[in-house]
């Protein structure tokens, strides 16, 4: 015991003192390491300011009154806008929204609240493989399951695609939202005698909302985005879109086919179409960051 | 293990520190198991009416267990079973005819750690009485529950904002509002204090005292202070190991709350109270 407390001693540690010093090993990693860290992380938000950039700046001259009203010009025309295709775009996920979030809303609602623990794991797994299946394997799927059955390219087989393409994610972040709630007020809900419809639909499903809303948002921005699965579902046209059982334009389309081509004002256009869907994913993510903001756990 | 098949014997003549008339709640040989794990086995209680019966015990000595009978809350919990009855006055509470929803108006609950509905204080009280086909005045009826859990005072001005904004202990006095609300003929509290400070467990106790005299409550607690404080009647628990090492809990000794404290009968009640384990 004594010999213990004989060899206990701290001054066998270095810097004794307590002052700061910058000479020490310790001291110098730390600073090292810190500089290294920040130094990666504007390496790593460089190419998100960039293309922001570059889109600001090529799609930037042809931001005017124009472009959101005007008809998408013909090859080697001037002037003219992108108006149908944004028109095009909102119709587009506006069918995929109208499709995957009910769908994908009462699915997480079964998985989280009402399955039996082997079900669950299974169709969550499955959930998972298909939200990494490649976006133009769901392109591919619509055009065999729509385009082919009504023989038209259509806005509605383009929802269709981006429709499979959020269910996925709108499964998911419902699951995850709801599993959030803690079980304490479910019991809480049944202890006071409500069913356990009542418990889901009036104490969980509101507690989870704002959540859920956020993940909902998410999905239609990535879907908004999207250009593969459009490709060869909705095709592209010039003019307004009159209905959904036809081929209309899209911003992301658009891109697509007037980045490449020799005519300068479609070029133009590209940009500018660019720069809106880019804006538009923007707004889409604020007003998840939002609705986010409203969730109670 | 023929000394714990005698404290089951003398456990089941304890029925008789209850007067059968007065009992509410009474347990026959009740058997919770979770899946293949034994969990509390061969509980016989009665429950006095109008008094406060608190169950005390170590860790994993099944008294909540027993507490979640009571209102078929075990039903919640996946792979949860329960043989032998239950009754509430002379139904059994685990016959087929038995609406469970229904059981749970009459037998309210509150749980260890304050859970508050996310919605207000108002709708945190209707809730229930509009899930129950409350006819009656709801405002009236807020006001009165928020009353009688000594709350009203201080959330009259606010009741539009949302419960989870109270304190802990205004939650737990909320909790207790929305289970009286009900108009239960008992209140099941689980460890209700355990989450609180001490200023907010005394105003809780003082509230179980005053409810007494409209509710019988049975109340779960670790806390054997607690247990002489607020309870006439008190359960002892103690859990033992199985052979497959999983521990079950099974009921030691039932008596005036006086009588456990000062006079146990059983060696392990008198280690338990007088702190030397658990």
């Amino acid at each position: 015991m004594t010999s213990t407390k004989q060899n206990w001693r701290s001054d066998e540690f270095d810097d004794d003192d307590m002052e700061r010093s910058y000479s020490t090993q310790r001291t110098a990693i730390d600073l090292g390491l810190t500089i290294l860290a920040f130094i990666l992380l504007g390496v790593a938000l460089l190419p998100l300011g960039l293309v922001i950039a570059f889109v600001i700046i090529r799609g930037g001259s042809r931001l005017n009154f124009d472009l959101f009203t005007g008809q998408i010009p013909a090859a080697g025309l001037e002037g003219g806008g992108i108006a149908p295709a944004i028109i095009g775009t909102l119709m587009v996920v506006g069918i995929a929204a109208a499709i995957s979030i009910p769908f994908g809303v009462l699915a997480g609602i079964y998985l989280s609240e009402f399955s039996s623990g082997k079900i669950a794991r299974w169709i969550r797994f499955f959930t998972n493989v298909l939200s990494g299946v490649p976006s133009i394997i769901m392109g591919l799927f619509a055009y065999g399951v729509v385009v082919l059955t009504t023989n038209t390219f259509s806005a509605f087989a383009g929802g269709f695609a981006l429709a499979i393409l959020m269910l996925p994610i709108v499964v998911r972040t419902t699951d995850e939202s709801l599993q959030l709630v803690p079980p304490q007020v479910r019991w809480a809900s049944t202890g006071v005698g409500a069913s356990n419809f009542q418990t889901v639909l009036k104490i969980v499903l509101p507690a989870a909302l704002g959540a859920i809303l956020t993940g909902v948002t998410l999905a239609i921005a990535r879907a908004a985005g999207e250009t593969a699965p459009l490709i060869f579902t909705v095709l592209f046209s010039q003019f307004w879109p009159t209905g959904i059982w036809q081929p209309i334009p899209t911003l992301s389309v658009l891109v697509y086919n007037f980045a490449a081509v020799p005519y300068e004002n479609q070029q133009e256009l590209a940009w500018a179409a660019s720069l809106i869907l880019v804006l538009l994913i923007l707004l889409t993510s604020i007003s998840a960051r939002i609705a986010a903001r409203k969730s109670i756990y | 293990m023929p000394t714990h098949r005698k404290q089951q014997e003398e456990a089941r003549d304890q029925h008789s520190v209850v007067d059968e008339s007065e009992a509410v709640l009474r347990t026959e040989n009740v058997k919770v198991t979770y899946g293949d794990t034994l969990a509390l086995r061969d509980v016989s209680m009665d429950v006095p009416k109008n008094q406060v019966t608190a169950l005390i015990g170590p860790s994993g000595c099944g008294k909540s267990t027993l507490l979640r009978c009571f209102n078929r809350l075990n039903d919640l919990i996946d792979g949860c079973k329960v043989e032998g009855k239950v009754f509430y006055r002379d139904k059994n509470l685990y016959s087929s005819k038995i609406d469970p929803v229904s059981v749970r108006r009459r037998i309210g609950m509150v749980f260890q750690k304050p859970n508050p509905f996310p919605k207000s204080i108002y709708d945190n009280i209707t809730y229930g009485a509009k899930v129950n086909g409350f006819k009656g005045d709801m405002d009236e009826l807020v006001e009165q529950s928020l009353q009688r859990a000594a709350l009203w005072g201080e959330v009259k001005d606010k009741l539009k904002e949302n419960g989870l904004s109270l304190s802990g202990g205004q939650q737990q006095r909320l909790c207790i509002a929305r289970a009286i609300a009900l108009k239960p003929e008992v209140v099941l509290m689980d460890e209700p204090c355990s989450s609180l400070d001490p200023v907010s467990t005394e105003r809780v106790e003082d509230l179980i005292h005053e409810l007494k005299e409209d509710y019988t409550i049975v109340i779960v607690t670790h806390n054997m202070h607690q247990a002489t404080r607020v309870s006439d009647f008190t359960a002892f628990f103690n859990a033992e190991e199985s052979d497959d090492g999983s521990r079950f809990g099974y009921l030691v000794e039932y008596d005036r709350t006086e009588r456990v404290f000062e006079d146990p009968q059983e060696e392990a009640t008198q280690k338990y109270v007088s702190g030397k384990f658990g």
